[in-house]
């Protein structure tokens, strides 16, 4: 159980950087220097009482260690299922699962792989296609040039898997910490719907854009 | 009807089991499907076969014994016990796969039969409320509303038949868990204990091997009693709350 809370906090930590970031890719369509200012002034929050860059750090620090506790309780709840059963049924029907419900532990893990390579495409820059830049609006558009399909499928791909992701666990985590009741059950559910829905929506506008040249 | 059933055949605890194939003929659809196996077992025991052990007792839904998985969904396809559910629910020629509660925290005894003890153990954890002995109290000493009352009644109706736990893909016991929390969380009776019952239980159920509850929501699906899905939030609410006021353990 305190797994449990664990996953449904941490996770709610994510979903707020969730749509703290969506919020910060939208600026694109205001413009290179919108974006990039956005960027820069997220190392200058907090000065002078932070040193440069102090704030990302510290989110950075809360964003890694709300992974690691959200991937340690789900790896643990995973292995206690297959514990739990360790003979299979040999015929299984789904009675009103949801697909996101059922993808959540490799949806997870996808999502983790997605990460370091988002990490290493966008904010190192170690991986570039269409070049090294230091600007990150720069590195956004050219990393979404219609010749990078690929890395642009793979964006979306994930994006979507993110929505599913969020779909079942935006549902779950209230659910967890109590706020559950039988005349609460479908306005949650329509909650965690919309929430999971924006936030994909929201994340699939920036890349898309820029493939198809709205954005250049 | 003629029907083909798909049965899970196991000797005893240590034998591995497997799947045998049985045709059933001349099935009326007004039979129960318990029925069906009773006309399967009479036929196996004439060839002088084991008969197929399965568990049963009042068949008129409301002890908890019976409930094997047909077809992949706890207690079949209609939302009731399997002693409830009727032949007329299937078609002629169907194939019918019939397996027992699959969960480690319910082992097989035999054929379809299996152990749920580790129900009475997480009843024994905490399902229950100290009440003195001697003279019954004034039925209208310790008022209920109305509200309260119909809810603990509607978790009270859980008859631990064990499905939940059958159709959950984590294996977890946290619906019929839920179900007594709920029950006896809502009535002042159950108030003295109400903080140390919700850790204690859920404990006893961890170390029963259940798994972790995600919120899926099959088990409110297949459960025969409609035991809501809501309970857990509020199991959830007393065990954060138990674990604040610091008063467990
Ligand atoms: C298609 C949608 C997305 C786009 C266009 C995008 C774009 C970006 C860009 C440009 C940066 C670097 C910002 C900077 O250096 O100032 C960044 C950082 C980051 N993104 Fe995304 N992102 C997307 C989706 C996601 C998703 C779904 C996740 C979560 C799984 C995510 C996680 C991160 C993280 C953790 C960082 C910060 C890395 C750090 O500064 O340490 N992003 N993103
Ligand atoms: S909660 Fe429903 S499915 Fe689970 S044991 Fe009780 S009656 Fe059976
Ligand atoms: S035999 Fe009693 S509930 Fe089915």
């Amino acid at each position: 159980m305190a797994l449990k809370s664990a996953m449904a906090v941490t996770g709610g930590i994510l979903v707020l950087f969730l749509i703290a970031h969506m919020y910060g890719n939208l600026n694109v369509f205001a413009g290179q220097e919108a974006f990039d200012s956005y960027s820069h002034h997220l190392r200058e929050l907090g000065e002078p009482m932070l040193p440069h860059g102090g704030f990302l750090w510290i989110m950075r620090v809360v964003l890694l260690v709300s992974i690691i506790v959200h991937a340690y309780a789900a790896a643990v709840l995973a292995i206690r299922a297959n514990r739990a059963r360790p003979v299979r049924y040999q015929a299984r029907k789904r009675v009103q699962r949801s697909y996101a419900s059922y993808t959540m532990r490799w949806g997870g893990v996808l999502i983790a792989l997605f990460a370091i390579f988002h990490i290493l495409h966008l904010t190192t820059n170690h991986i570039h296609p269409g070049g090294a830049f230091d600007s990150p609006y720069e590195r956004l558009v050219a990393g979404f040039q219609p010749e990078f399909f690929y890395v642009t499928l793979f964006y979306i791909l994930s994006v979507i898997a993110v929505g599913f992701h969020l779909r079942h666990g935006i549902w779950s985590a209230l659910t967890t910490l109590g706020a559950n009741k039988a005349s609460r059950e479908r306005p949650l559910n329509i909650i965690a719907t919309v929430l999971a829905l924006v936030i994909t929506i929201g994340f699939l506008l920036t890349p898309l854009s820029v493939t198809f040249g709205l954005v250049e | 009807m003629n029907i083909t059933l798909r049965v899970w055949r196991q000797k005893g605890r240590d034998d591995k089991g497997r799947m045998v194939t049985y045709k059933v003929e001349d099935v009326s659809p007004d039979m129960s499907f318990l029925e069906m196996l009773d006309v399967l077992n009479e036929k196996l025991t004439l060839e002088d076969e084991d008969p197929v052990a399965f568990d049963h007792d009042c068949r008129e839904g409301i002890c908890g014994a019976c409930g094997v998985v047909i077809d992949g969904v706890a207690h079949g396809p209609e939302t009731t016990t399997t002693c409830q559910l009727h032949m007329r629910s299937f078609s002629d020629g169907d194939v019918i796969t019939v397996e027992p509660w699959r969960a480690k925290a319910f082992p097989v005894v035999k054929d379809l039969v299996v152990d749920r003890s580790a129900f009475d153990r997480i009843i024994q954890a905490g399902g229950y409320i100290s009440a003195p002995t001697g003279t019954a109290p004034d039925a209208h000493a310790m008022p209920v509303p109305k509200t309260d009352a119909d809810r603990a009644f509607d978790a009270a109706t859980c008859i631990g038949c064990g499905a939940c736990v059958a159709a959950c893909p984590n294996a977890s016991g946290m619906l019929f868990t839920a179900a007594k929390v709920t029950h006896l969380g809502m009535l002042p009776q159950g108030q003295p204990e109400r903080e140390a019952r919700v850790v204690n239980m859920l404990n006893q159920h961890d170390e029963e091997d259940f798994g972790g509850c995600t919120n899926i929501g099959e088990c409110a699906a297949v459960c025969p009693k409609g035991i809501p899905l809501d309970t857990i939030s509020q199991l959830n609410r007393d065990l954060l709350g138990s674990l604040a006021s610091g008063k467990a353990e």
